[in-house]
């Protein structure tokens, strides 16, 4: 169910996105209607303060991260397009997309791509490896005044070295997928959506 | 053109004796002569209908999407220890309870998503979504054209509406407002007496009766034996200034608010003439103190009339209550909760005030089908021993969510404008940071290397 709004997303895009994003019909109409509410300023386009808007977000000690992760290089708009591709990689899993194996390119929400996204939340200058400092900075954002720089850097050097199997003192993704291998990142990752 | 002028006032006379006879008079005795409640049935009848046609055709066009008003994602519950002890527990390294792993930012970001595609608070201020159409255009939301039939009963929905209602309505309105100002400015001339109150209580309940048949309200009273007696407070939830006509159909209340200009204004003065209400200069707002001590020695009086304040502070969309501000319950008194549940099938009562302005709303709740809605009179509440202002408040919103089905959120109505304290991500870091460091004595065995 939407507002009227969902008038303004056609057919043909629909279609696109389902392709893209693997979403069903009715779960692409109603996030619409879930980003227009959003859409404070009715462009098309959801901005970090309307992000900002939500107070569970706000809330989130690692909020500003996931809200950065919406939007593209250096943008300061995220259209629908943007934010459905996002979702999409917090789609379950299914047995019929495990079957199909690589055949379409790898779907946004494999194990994979969830954890390269998780990745990503770590590794801001995307230079495919996490570094002690953006392991710190991560960790400051999530326990905020509450650990003092000494622990909180030791904690940070204790995590790399049991991760750090080539010792260059970052974790690759290898290193990050191995750590995690016994993780349910399927399960952890993923948000059951309804119908 | 006379004769047109002739006939036009021959029927204006016509139309207002009915009104005052049929409308007017059986709202000033409480009487009702049946027609709200024809009406309602009638109407009941036709969205049934349409509802099992809309259905019907859905059914046959599986491309439309199919209306359910539950939510987008099913979400765990889960509390942040629960959760991340559940992502550690398959982590090769053996934890003693605490330390970091790089799968805990996994629960925050499932949860942040979860947030923005479907969140607790920011759904209470907008209009509640309903499941089936009520044949208004306004709640269209993605109802598709289904048949002549269901066309056809929405445009005579419209005529009726627009045509007849809301002319009704707005007469009806109009007479109710100004018996008030003239009703209780007369009264006020009287000297203070049991007789002068009397009167007062006749003039207030006869005007919200006759509001109520201007906007097609139908109220149903339960647990009348917990009514608010006088020297109490009567706390109810907030969806939109018609409460204050809903409450007061059924007892006199003495209300709280800032002074305004224009016709409120008026009103007010008008108001307080016969007996006395609390209205606060804006300056006065602002000191909490002055406010607390006004109101005490308002309930201290006990000829005066309960006062009726919504504790919410801003209007929600009758789906949640929202937090309640805890001044009023600090200022002693017995409390007096009512809940009120609108029905949304017949026309939503909630006001939007980002969307609306005063004017527009009325027009809105004036072009309705008719304000149906439940009031729930809940047993008396006092604080207790040892209980503070914001326990006892949180006690009383529970009773009141849980008697009129809404959903009990902590969560602050002013939300909707202002932005969420820092205070609440600095706990949610702490918790977390209890997590990883756990006791110190395990932080000070490893030391570092």
């Amino acid at each position: 169910m939407g507002s009227r709004a969902s008038s303004l997303l056609r057919e043909e895009d629909i279609e696109e996105i389902k392709k893209e994003t693997g979403f069903s019909h009715s779960q692409i109409t109603r996030l619409y209607s879930r980003f227009h509410s959003l859409d404070k300023g009715e462009n098309g386009a959801l901005s970090r303060e309307d992000f900002q808007r939500i107070p569970e977000l706000a809330i989130n000690p690692l909020g500003d991260r996931i809200i950065n992760a919406f939007f593209p290089e250096g943008e300061d708009q995220v259209n629908f397009r943007g934010f459905m591709k996002t979702l999409a990689h917090f789609r379950p899993v299914e047995d019929n997309e495990k079957n199909k194996g690589l055949s379409s390119g790898e779907p946004l929400n494999s194990r994979m791509n969830k954890l390269l996204f998780a990745f990503r939340l770590y590794d801001l200058d995307r230079d495919d490896k996490i570094s002690r400092d953006e392991l710190l900075q991560v960790l400051r954002m999530m326990v905020g005044v509450n650990i003092s720089d000494e622990q909180l850097g030791s904690i940070a050097d204790r995590t790399i070295q049991e991760a750090d199997t080539n010792g260059d003192m970052c974790i690759s993704f290898s290193e990050f997928t191995k750590v995690l291998e016994k993780v349910d990142v399927e399960q952890k990752m993923s948000i059951r959506f309804l119908h | 053109m006379e004769g047109a002028w002739d006939i036009a006032s021959v029927l204006f006379q016509v139309w207002l004796s009915m009104v005052v006879v049929l409308i007017m008079l059986p709202a000033m005795f409480g009487v009702s002569l049946g027609f709200t409640d024809l009406y309602i049935k009638v109407l009941v009848k036709t969205l049934e209908w349409a509802t099992r046609r809309i259905q019907r055709g859905q059914n046959e066009q599986p491309t439309l999407p199919s209306q359910s008003a539950n939510g987008i994602i099913e979400k765990d519950d889960g509390s942040m220890e629960e959760e991340i002890g559940e992502l550690r527990r398959s982590h090769p390294k053996s934890l003693a309870g605490a330390d970091f792993t790089l799968c805990d930012v996994f629960y925050f970001w499932k949860k942040g998503i979860e947030n923005i595609v479907e969140d607790q608070v920011t759904q209470r201020f907008t209009s509640e979504e309903l499941v089936s159409w009520n044949l208004l255009t306004r709640t269209n939301n993605n109802f598709c054209y289904i048949s002549v039939r269901v066309t056809i009963i929405w445009g005579l929905g419209v005529f009726i509406r627009y045509c007849i209602l809301l002319p009704l309505r707005i007469t009806l309105a109009a007479i109710g407002l100004s018996w008030l100002v003239i009703g209780t400015t007369l009264v006020g001339f009287l000297p203070n007496s049991n007789v002068k109150n009397s009167l007062s209580d006749l003039v207030h309940i006869t005007c919200y009766r006759i509001c109520a048949r201007g906007l097609s309200a139908t109220i149903r009273y339960h647990n009348k034996e917990n009514r608010p007696q006088k020297g109490g407070i009567c706390v109810a939830n907030h969806t939109s200034p018609i409460d204050i006509v809903i409450l007061a159909n059924d007892g006199c209340y003495a209300m709280v608010g800032q002074v305004h200009g224009g016709l409120m204004g008026v009103i007010q003065r008008s108001m307080v003439r016969s007996c006395p209400h609390v209205w606060f200069e804006r300056s006065e707002m602002k000191d909490r103190n002055t406010v607390a001590k006004r109101l005490k020695d308002h309930i201290a009086d006990k000829t005066k009339l309960p006062i009726l304040i919504f504790p919410e502070g801003t209007c929600i969309n009758n789906t949640s209550v929202m937090m309640f501000k805890k001044g009023s319950f600090e200022i002693g008194g017995t409390i007096y909760p009512v809940a009120i549940k609108y029905d949304p099938q017949f026309g939503d009562a909630f006001w939007n005030s980002a969307k609306y302005n005063m004017v527009s709303y009325l027009l809105r709740m004036m072009t309705s089908w008719a304000i149906v809605c439940n009031v729930w009179y809940l047993p008396p509440m006092n604080l207790k021993n040892g209980e503070d202002a914001v326990l006892f408040a949180n006690r009383v919103k529970s009773a009141i969510a849980n008697q009129g089905g809404l959903v009990d959120l902590s969560w602050d109505g002013g939300l909707k404008r202002a932005k969420v304290k820092d205070s609440y991500k600095e706990e949610q870091q702490k918790m977390y940071s209890s997590m990883i460091v756990g006791s110190d004595c395990h932080e000070n065995s490893v030391g570092p290397t």
